[in-house]
């Protein structure tokens, strides 16, 4: 257990590395710089040119970028070229936000995935239809429609819950129980939306992988010594659809980090998804390396978490102790 | 083929795909007006489904906020929409289909290689990718069709070198090798016609993704630019108008759910069509199980 996790850690920080000198040279390769949006349209060649000599973009490539990497690692992570904040204090408020909202929602999807996939497995043939449009239908849902689509009913419409950011205005002068609550309404629609979107894929996995299992030989085996229908399920089939399941889960952390920037853009969530889209817009070099840099790391951190998970489930993939 | 015929889910998807296709290349006969036709905005804009314009043309699914038809840039979209997926999907399949095969030939340092390029390339936020390579270069359909082609293939290389590895490693392909085909041979004759099964599964479900993100970037700006109609845009541009004209958003949602939910069910009823392990174990075990 203890090498395999070191050597994903390893690949995992290989993934970051790649990550990042990719995004900087992407960076740096496409037309435009942070300089002309800084200067507006009027300025000068000369005001241009003393503007990236202060930045320190006039310098070769390839020396800007042990640059940025070495100040990166000691923890100095620069300040945003457009509004001169501290990109660490931007990210070091943003990510959490972004865990809270992909966390949660992760777990939900799961717990709601697994479930509705079990039920799928061994109901009878209408309920399997019924269950398999409803997913289907959530699975090819884009969440940033589904997310308009419920501000419309329960904002608009409804009037009962807020769409915009993660509190309230009035949310430092609340009661703790009222702040609390304030949170919740603000994180609702949000996590509905990403939960929904996430849980059509995983129902459709579990019961694909239940399906696959039920009529392995020891099942029958199972059946034959006479252990009942429910115990069959619970522990001798969705025990065994649950390790490609929890292997999923690891591959699609990417897949819904992603789905969390649309959500963040529509709900205004000021997450990690939110600093950098806004850092893209604004060809914010520091803004956009860091927060890429962030992501990749939440991303290869869920990986590595799948995957001590995935030992939890299946002893097989426990290496013998030598 | 019979079987996919039989199957349910095949035909619904695929009808539902040839209306998709159909509507978009018979645009101009099945609109009552063109897509970006503006005229007296103030009289025209936010005309709710069915509605008469003042010029007496008919709006089915009513107009947005300057004034213009729902349902024409809906159909228009869709040319838009199926075109830059199918496109991205046959760049990706193609790139996928290549690395999975030669890593399935070439099982030794080269496979070795190629299926650590296509893990890390796995491991990439595809959405932050995509976010940079389309924000950063000037947005058109052309980039779109290209990037998402490009980050699109590593699933297709995934699936096909399963295959493939399988392929080259049964009797024929090594009595093959033993009559002394080089490679090259062995990666066409052999490996490729099975690795085929894949590739079309991948392919697939490959393309409701593509229009998911090809929308997704229009959504945030980044894709088919204005005043082309794009349904990503057409979304985009709904959001300010949710309160009082909720169809300008509504619309172009439901035929992206259409559209990849037909894709999907198409993908998965290939897939339980071609994989005749599958189907088996369902025909027999399946049907002694459920008769005991």
């Amino acid at each position: 257990m203890l090498p395999s996790l070191l050597r994903r850690t390893i690949g995992g920080l290989a993934v970051v590395a790649g990550v990042i000198t990719l995004t900087f040279f992407l960076l740096r390769l496409a037309p435009g710089d942070p300089t002309e949006r800084l200067l507006g349209p009027t300025a000068t060649a000369e005001q241009v040119s003393a503007q990236r000599h202060v930045l320190g973009l006039d310098r070769p490539l390839p020396a800007q970028y042990a640059a940025w990497v070495s100040r990166f690692v000691r923890g100095d992570w620069g300040s945003s070229i457009s509004t001169g904040r501290p990109v660490r204090g931007m990210l070091a408020t943003a990510w959490p936000a972004t865990v809270r909202l992909v966390g949660i929602s992760l777990v939900l999807s799961y717990l709601l995935g697994i479930v509705i996939g079990a039920v799928q497995a061994t109901a009878g043939r209408r309920v399997d239809t019924t269950l398999s449009v409803a997913t289907v239908t959530l699975f090819a849902m884009p969440g940033y429609w589904l997310g308009l689509m419920l501000v419309m009913l329960f904002t608009y419409r409804a009037r009962i819950l807020p769409s915009f950011g993660s509190r309230g205005f009035d949310a430092d002068f609340l009661p703790p129980a009222a702040r609390l609550a304030d949170a919740l309404r603000h994180l609702a629609l949000p996590l509905a939306t990403l939960t929904l979107v996430g849980l059509g894929g995983t129902a459709r996995f579990v019961r694909g992988a239940m399906r696959d299992v039920q009529h392995a030989p020891f099942i029958t085996v199972a059946r034959a010594k006479g252990i009942t229908e429910g115990r069959v399920t619970r522990h001798h089939i969705l025990r065994n659809a649950l390790v490609p399941v929890v292997t999923l889960l690891g591959l699609s952390l990417p897949a819904l980090f992603s789905g969390a920037v649309f959500i963040e853009a529509i709900f205004a969530w000021p997450g990690v998804g939110r600093v950098l889209v806004e850092g893209v817009q604004a060809r914010d070099y520091p803004v956009v390396m860091a927060a890429t840099a962030v992501s990749a790391l939440l991303v290869v951190a869920g990986n590595l978490l799948a995957d001590v998970l995935a030992a939890v489930v299946d002893p097989r993939l426990r290496e013998p102790a030598a | 083929m019979t079987r996919l015929a039989a199957d349910g889910r095949a035909r619904f998807g695929a009808a539902l795909l040839c209306a998709a296709v159909l509507a978009a290349l018979l645009a101009p006969l099945i609109t009552t007006i063109a897509p970006a036709v503006q005229r007296d905005v103030v009289a025209t804009r936010f005309l709710p489904p069915l509605a008469h314009d003042l010029h007496g043309v008919l709006h089915p699914l009513g107009t947005d906020r300057l004034g213009r038809d729902v349902w024409a840039r809906l159909a228009y979209g869709a040319r838009i929409s199926l075109g830059v997926g199918s496109l991205a999907v046959l760049i990706s399949t193609v790139l996928g289909v290549l690395v999975g095969t030669v890593a399935g030939t070439w099982q030794g340092r080269l496979g070795a290689l190629l299926l650590a390029v296509t893990d890390f390339a796995l491991a990439l936020p595809r959405v932050v990718l995509l976010l940079l390579l389309a924000a950063l270069w000037r947005p058109s359909a052309a980039l779109v069709v290209v990037v998402l082609g490009v980050t699109g293939w590593m699933s297709v290389a995934r699936l096909v070198h399963g295959e493939a590895r399988l392929a080259a490693s049964r009797p024929f392909a090594e009595s093959a090798r033993a009559l002394g085909a080089s490679r090259l041979r062995l990666l066409r004759h052999h490996v490729l016609p099975n690795a085929l099964t894949p590739a079309i599964v991948g392919a697939a479900l490959g393309f409701g993704n593509a229009i998911l993100l090809e929308a997704g970037l229009s959504f945030l700006g980044v894709g088919v630019q204005p005043p082309a109609p794009s349904w990503g845009s057409m979304i985009a541009s709904g959001r300010d108008t949710l309160v009082n004209a909720p169809w300008v958003a509504a619309a172009p949602g439901i035929a992206l759910v259409l559209v990849v939910v037909a894709a999907t069910l198409l993908g998965d009823a290939l897939h339980d069509a071609l994989d005749p392990a599958r189907s088996d174990v369902r025909g027999e075990t399946g049907a002694a199980l459920s008769g005991s």
